[in-house]
């Protein structure tokens, strides 16, 4: 149990580590927020789980944690997202934005 | 069952401090408002990992309760930033 | 009925967060929960408080756990893949696909489905239409989109929601 925890809170850090990198050389926000909400929240997620396995005594708590984690994360990441776009801020070297001509026609309000 | 190998100590603190310095840079340097915005909340998430780290590595159960706290009144900034964004609080 | 459901699963929740067994949290617990649900009750058990006991719901609840978490790990390993790779092979776009679902909780857990699998994140909800920010684009059009994005997790959240 002890060597499955030291693995899985190995494996968390390293992704929580590769989140903020990838944080760091995304072109523009919507890139940043895809490796900033699937990096922390994997990263959370294993390394709560490895916690657990090494504490079996904290097993609830760490439930929960992980459960808010896996609820909130990407409610927040929708909600900014929805807002960059308002604010108007571009894509970088956009192949398709859907979105925006949806905006333009008047299905979706501005 | 109290004490991890060093190097794992080590290993775990470096990468979360890493990231935690990374998300801070884009806090600081970020072109637009957003970008701000999305590294805190990346930083939120890890600070709330490393809340957990401390209180498994000194073996205090209360930490977890702080975490999630945190991360509940955290959640609730960024979601109050973003709808101050759109143009209604 | 609706109101000792909610008073149900409030309390699981509170014996969840506080995590022991002494008899004072959970008179506590009891009343507390108790009282939530009086005003709150409607909101979380929904109009239908039986579908909360269909085991078939929670049995495909489980198998969406499990597809979940084999998502959640193959959309990590691509974002760690692009990150270290040094070109960064992103072709980004924001694609709109059609849902069947019809309920608010369907969407809101399709939604945050998406977010979590490879390479997608939801920007709007909009009727029916789910506007998605796609970190390489497969194909413009919204059949591709539905096909690659949506129904995996459409054929269970159809069984567990609706």
């Amino acid at each position: 149990m002890k060597i499955v925890g030291e693995i899985f809170l190995i494996i968390g850090s390293l992704f929580l580590f590769l989140s903020a990198l990838g944080l760091l050389r995304m072109p523009d926000v919507y890139n940043r927020m895809q490796a900033g909400t699937k990096g922390t929240t994997f990263g959370a997620f294993f390394s709560i789980l490895g916690v657990m396995a090494m504490r079996p005594e904290w097993f609830l708590k760490g439930l929960s944690i992980i459960i808010f984690i896996l609820l909130t994360n990407p409610l927040s990441s929708h909600a900014l997202l929805r807002a960059t776009h308002r604010l108007g801020v571009p894509l970088a070297k956009k192949a398709i934005d859907a979105y925006a001509e949806d905006k333009e026609k008047g299905i979706v309000e501005k | 069952m109290n004490s991890l190998p060093l190097w794992l100590e080590i290993t775990v603190g470096v990468f979360i401090g890493l990231a935690t310095l990374m998300a801070v840079w884009r806090i600081i340097r970020g072109p637009t408002l957003s970008d701000r915005v999305v590294g805190l909340d990346a930083a939120t998430t890890i600070t709330m990992v490393l809340l957990v780290m401390i209180g498994f590595f000194s073996n205090r159960y209360i930490y977890l309760d702080v975490s999630l706290v945190y991360g509940v009144l955290a959640f609730l900034g960024v979601v109050a930033i973003a709808r101050y964004f759109e143009g209604g609080v | 009925m609706r109101l000792l459901l909610s008073t149900l699963v409030l309390f699981l929740l509170w014996m969840m967060f506080v995590a022991s067994l002494d008899p004072q949290e959970i008179v506590t617990g009891l009343f507390v929960a108790f009282f939530t649900s009086l005003i709150t009750g409607s909101v979380i058990a929904g109009k239908e408080p039986l579908k909360w006991l269909s085991p078939k719901r929670w049995f495909y609840f489980f198998l969406f756990a499990l597809y979940f978490i084999k998502e959640l790990t193959l959309a990590n390993l691509d974002v760690a893949y692009r990150v270290i790779h040094p070109r960064l092979p992103i072709n980004p776009g924001i694609v709109r696909v059609k849902t069947k679902l019809k309920t608010p909780i369907a969407k809101l857990v399709l939604a945050n489905s998406i977010t979590m699998t490879p390479g997608t994140i939801t920007v709007d909800v909009h009727g029916d239409t789910l506007y998605i920010h796609w970190i390489d684009v497969k194909g413009k059009d919204v059949e591709t989109a539905t096909k690659n994005i949506v129904e995996g997790f459409e054929k269970y959240l159809e069984v567990i929601f609706e």
